[in-house]
């Protein structure tokens, strides 16, 4: 995994699913407590680029990074 | 291939009450981004506003105080005369900080005040329902100006940053960002920590305008809102640096 999220804080925006440059980004099937279907990265499509970091206004993404 | 973490700081890692789609929660990360990298963390207090900025006080886990409507200016003053060494970030909202308190704002600006001041333009008042305030654009249908804003009757939209820019010569910083982009919010973090810079090392009034989208009020889509702000917004509110750090010592 490149990207975590935090499910329970996503609110559907879609801010991040417009800027991701890989078209990882999509929407669950499944609703959180407060009603909103929560963003799901594609693990094979993202490149950690952090871009949904930066727009998410939500703190829905953390970007573990890692050594090359 | 190497790649960074990047986390939200700890002191505004919690679930706020914004809409969906709203601009205060990517404003408030990069505060506290650019506290963290200039080591500051533990050396803020923050006066915040009354209206959708008032979220931050459920939402900060450092020192603040909520004051009363507009009055940030004022109270952010006191904090600063008292502490000169802590920072002092005022965060208030376009209604807050030039409709209700205009006098307050402009007075701490006029006496060039050693503070930060955030101001999240949405061109209405959020909280209450979208009422028109003095950064509605011309033409623009809020609950108070149902036909569209006249502005032969109620004056054309203020423009801060540039009066403070042009008319109050030992102001240190004063820029206008925005959260449209990627590209925008990372030039807006650079903007944040300029001014944050500015009062770090005394050099006077800092200001820093953030136009911000509101799309329940505005009513479109968060990706709509995006594109009136790049649209609309811009052309008459411009993004930039008004003055730069430094300007004044020439």
């Amino acid at each position: 995994m490149k990207v975590e999220t935090k499910p329970a804080r996503c609110k559907e925006c879609g801010l991040c699913k417009a800027n991701c440059p890989k078209g990882a980004i999509s929407f669950s099937e499944h609703t959180n407590a407060a009603g909103y279907h929560p963003a799901v990265i594609n693990d094979e499509l993202c490149i950690a680029c952090g871009i949904c970091y930066t727009v998410c206004p939500d703190g829905v993404f953390h970007v573990l990074g890692k050594e090359a | 291939m190497a790649t960074k973490e990047r986390k939200v700081p700890a002191l505004v890692d919690k679930p706020m009450d914004f809409c969906p789609g709203c601009g205060h929660g990517v404003v408030s990360r990069l505060i506290m981004e650019a506290l963290e990298e200039l080591d500051q963390l533990d050396n803020i207090i923050f006066p915040i506003g009354v209206g959708c900025s008032s979220n931050l006080g459920a939402g900060l886990e450092c020192d603040r105080l909520h004051c009363c409507h507009g009055r940030a200016g004022a109270v952010a003053t006191g904090m600063k005369r008292v502490n000169p060494d802590v920072l002092v970030v005022s965060y208030q909202g376009d209604g807050d900080a030039y409709n209700i308190g205009i006098a307050e704002t402009f007075n701490a600006a006029y006496r060039n005040e050693d503070i930060t001041v955030i101001v999240i333009n949405n061109t209405n008042f959020g909280m209450t329902g979208g009422q028109m305030s003095l950064t509605t654009m011309e033409g623009q249908k809020t609950s108070t100006s149902v036909h569209g804003r006249d502005c032969s009757i109620t004056g054309y939209p203020i423009r801060f940053p540039e009066m403070v820019a042009r008319e109050f010569p030992g102001a240190a910083y004063a820029a206008r960002g925005t959260v449209t982009s990627p590209a925008q919010i990372n030039k807006l973090k650079q903007y944040i920590k300029n001014a944050l810079e500015a009062q770090m090392n005394h050099e006077g009034y800092s200001i820093v305008e953030v136009l911000s989208p509101c799309p329940v009020n505005w009513g479109m889509t968060p990706i709509k809102a995006m594109e009136r702000i790049e649209k609309e917004l811009i052309p008459y509110y411009p993004i930039g640096e008004f003055k730069k750090r430094g300007e004044n010592q020439k």
